[in-house]
């Protein structure tokens, strides 16, 4: 056998997937534009996405919070026994820019689009996709549509949510473990902060709410075999929508701040 | 035949997957009224044929004609039209989960904007009395229901929006020997009752033989034989005789491994 042939068959694989991908992301983007709109399913994926994700996303805004404050300041006493002043600011721009965003989309991969796969993959093995076909509606605009459109909408609102537990967690800690004065904490983050290190996270919030949902409709959508497919496509939903996101934080990084 | 008594008329479809032939070249005609029931071995096509009409899947080449009109390559709006004439009977029911049952009978209703949500519930109601449940089920989700109870909302669901064609999907598979033939007394009720033409696919005799009026037998993915019922117990054609007798020997093997 040639040797070159399973490179050649991976590769040819690769760009399939990368294909029906495309595909696929074009054909949702146009059915969350034209009409008809399900503006009931669209509801109760707003109320899933943006308020059931609250308690995971506030968790893990606050504790990043109170560790960046504690690692902030136990690595800059080296350096300088006066880095107090310097805490509050890493602390608010780290939160905003990266932190909020990135554990955010993170923890809504796990969440929510976990969740889109596994259900709209019982769904294609249950034959109910067929069944919504015969009845009339497209799949993708009754399923993928206000799932796509609650991330997008949803995950920067609970990004800005997050961004502020984020920031009270590093005060909890700088005031109450490292004894800073509570009024030049607060005065530091806000003198420092920019509306554009918020805005930019709140743009890389939609995004990431995009690619994740875009990731488990896809998976799911495209998924067959039984539980073992639902279940792969579960986990490939989470781990690409993990990697993607990773992936665009640096590309929208370098778009808003490298210059 | 001539095309204007056909209902659905299918002329030299074919489909494969890869280098699997699944459909080559198959004929058939549904005629305006009547039940046809197709049968043939697991993994024949008989789910592939159905698809295929459906618009669930696009055949390589061939023709179908519905009312005469081409379905093949449709676009969107156009295919949506044509499925407003069918209902589909699926192999395990396929409820949609996260709704009531009601919600899942009037789903077509709502879906082509055919009516009121109020009206689409007592609509329901109705539907569901048809197939001989009660107004209690209507707020139970389907996994709340048996598997006999699903089939029946389902079936229920297939006929909410008064369809010309009803397809069944092999309406007995899962189904205790009664409850099968609790299902075959219903689709033989609903097709008369509502006059539409029904296409069946199966593997279950028992039930071929109480629904149908005609009998197509799929085979190496063409139409092998077709007759009426009554002639399917006296039919010499080696393979539906080995099939319909359930035989291990004969001209159809068994593919053991795909």
């Amino acid at each position: 056998m040639n040797p070159l042939q399973p490179v050649g068959a991976l590769f040819l694989g690769f760009l399939g997937t990368v294909g029906r991908l495309v595909i696929f992301t074009g054909q949702a983007l146009a059915a969350c534009v034209r009409p008809p709109f399900y503006f009931r399913s669209l509801l109760s994926q707003m109320v899933e996405v943006g308020y059931f994700s609250l308690p995971v996303v506030g968790l893990t805004a606050i504790f990043s919070g109170m560790v960046l404050a504690l690692q902030s300041y136990t690595g800059f006493a080296r350096f300088s026994p006066e880095a107090e002043g310097a805490i509050a600011n890493v602390v608010v721009v780290s939160i905003t820019r990266e932190l909020g965003p990135v554990l955010a989309g993170l923890m809504l991969a796990g969440r929510i689009g976990a969740a889109m796969a596994a259900e709209i993959g019982t769904m294609r093995v249950t034959q109910q996709l067929d069944a919504l076909t015969t009845l009339s509606t497209n799949p993708l605009k009754y399923l993928v549509a206000p799932r796509i459109i609650a991330g997008v909408v949803m995950l920067p609102f609970l990004v800005l949510i997050a961004n502020i537990i984020g920031v009270f967690g590093g005060y909890l800690v700088a005031v109450y473990k490292l004894d800073f004065n509570p009024t030049i904490y607060l005065q530091n983050t806000l003198d420092f902060l920019e509306p554009e290190d918020v805005i930019s996270g709140l743009v890389k919030a939609a995004a990431f709410g995009f690619i994740v949902t875009l990731m488990g409709c896809y998976h799911g959508y495209h998924s067959r075999g039984g539980a073992q497919g639902v279940g792969a496509a579960t986990t490939n939903a989470v781990v690409s929508a993990a990697i993607l996101i990773l992936c665009f934080n640096y590309i929208l990084t370098e778009m808003f701040f490298a210059r | 035949m001539t095309t204007a008594e056909s209902k659905i008329r299918i002329r030299g479809l074919s489909k494969a997957f890869g280098d699997k032939v699944v459909l080559d070249g198959l004929d058939l005609d549904v005629c305006d009224g009547e039940s046809l029931v197709v049968i043939g071995g697991s993994g024949t096509g008989k789910s592939v044929l159905l698809k295929c009409i459906l618009g669930l899947i696009e055949p390589d080449s061939g023709s179908i004609q519905v009312d005469g009109v081409e379905t093949i390559g449709l676009g969107n709006a156009d295919r949506e039209a044509i499925n407003a004439k069918f209902g589909m009977l699926f192999q395990n029911s396929a409820l949609f989960d996260s709704l009531p049952v009601w919600e899942n009978v009037s789903f077509g209703l709502l879906a082509r904007r055919m009516t009121t949500r109020p009206e689409a519930r007592r609509i329901a109601v109705a539907k569901l009395a048809q197939v001989g449940l009660t107004d209690s089920v209507a707020a139970l989700y389907p996994a709340e229901l048996s598997g006999g109870m699903q089939k029946r909302v389902a079936l229920a669901r297939a006929i909410a929006t008064d369809p010309e064609i009803i397809f069944f999907d092999e309406p007995t598979t899962g189904l205790d020997p009664i409850m099968a033939d609790v299902i075959n007394d219903l689709i033989v009720k609903i097709t008369r009752e509502t006059a539409a033409t029904a296409l069946s696919i199966t593997h279950d005799m028992v039930s071929a033989r109480k629904i149908a009026h005609r009998v197509a037998m799929l085979y190496e993915g063409r139409i092998i034989w077709v007759g009426r019922v009554e002639e399917l117990e006296d039919c010499v054609e080696p393979h539906v005789d080995q099939f319909i007798h359930g035989r291990a020997e004969g001209p159809i093997r068994m593919a053991v491994r795909a």
